[in-house]
């Protein structure tokens, strides 16, 4: 988990996080590049309709925004994978951000719980501890146990990373 | 953003939107409520955005959260467009509509 150093934000990574990081944010980048389909429910979460009742207007948008949108969200999982060493070793990895890249990580690991939040129909109420719980029930070694873990990891290393910069 | 050649733009004075007449902001932006978006996440990114007060925008993350939507800023249509571009990059479920 991260936390303030002077003006740095500091996290110790285990081998596994480093592996899961690289995963979700080459997972995101790949949805952006190859894999982009509006008709994907993700990429419709991550590039909304800005005028839900309006398709021409929302085309229109789209052709202004929709490039510079992308580029952003390619280089935000891109500041995920540059921190992070193909191989994390034994003993897992240090990484140091800056303000920049803090706030670079804090929108790509967003976009990926985004991502995963839509694929793992995450709704308003959703009890992430139960749900887990009735996968691990249903199949412990199914990919739903490890795609709601990462999740819900996701979501703990955002907060952490937000309060290092809060605070 | 345009290239080197790329006209520079005066930018354009925002006024305090509390001040200026409904008519002459015809245009909002609205956030909507999503499960994922993390409460204090919305927050900051409102603070960040709009440079608005903590206060103010933890009132306006706590209307989305509970009522479903609020509108986060107010002006001309281009000006919304472009906060909802923003909200998008960093992952806000934003629209925009006539007020």
């Amino acid at each position: 988990m991260f936390r303030r150093q002077g003006d740095r934000y500091v996290a110790t990574l285990a081998v596994d996080e480093v592996r899961v990081l690289r995963k979700v944010a080459s997972e995101v980048v790949g949805l952006l590049t190859d894999g982009f389909d509006h008709s994907d429910p993700v990429v419709g979460r991550l590039f909304p309709e800005v005028y839900p009742d309006d398709s021409a207007s929302t085309a229109e948008f789209r052709r202004y925004t929709e490039g510079d949108l992308k580029t952003a969200k390619i280089d935000q999982a891109g500041a995920i994978l540059a921190a992070l060493p193909d191989s994390a070793g034994e003993t897992g990895h240090e990484v140091r951000l800056d303000a920049e890249a803090a706030e670079a990580w804090l929108r790509a690991l967003n976009d990926a719980r985004l991502a995963m939040g839509v694929r793992l129909e995450i709704k308003d109420g959703t009890d992430l501890g139960e749900e887990l719980d009735d996968a691990v029930a249903e199949d412990p070694t199914s990919s739903r146990v490890f795609q709601l873990s990462v999740y819900a990891y996701l979501g703990y290393l955002q907060e952490s990373l937000l309060n290092a910069l809060i605070d | 953003m345009g290239g080197m050649a790329a006209p520079q733009v005066a930018p354009v004075e925002t006024p305090d939107t509390d001040e200026v007449p409904v008519s002459d902001r015809p245009w909002v932006t609205i956030v909507w409520d999503d499960p994922v978006n993390l409460m204090t996440y919305v927050t900051w990114v409102f603070q960040k955005l709009f440079g608005y007060s903590r206060e103010k925008a933890e009132q306006l993350m706590l209307d989305v959260h509970h009522k479903g939507r609020a509108v986060v800023s107010s002006g001309a249509r281009e000006r919304m467009e472009h906060d909802a571009s923003q909200l998008h990059a960093y992952g806000l479920w934003a629209t925009v509509d006539r007020s």
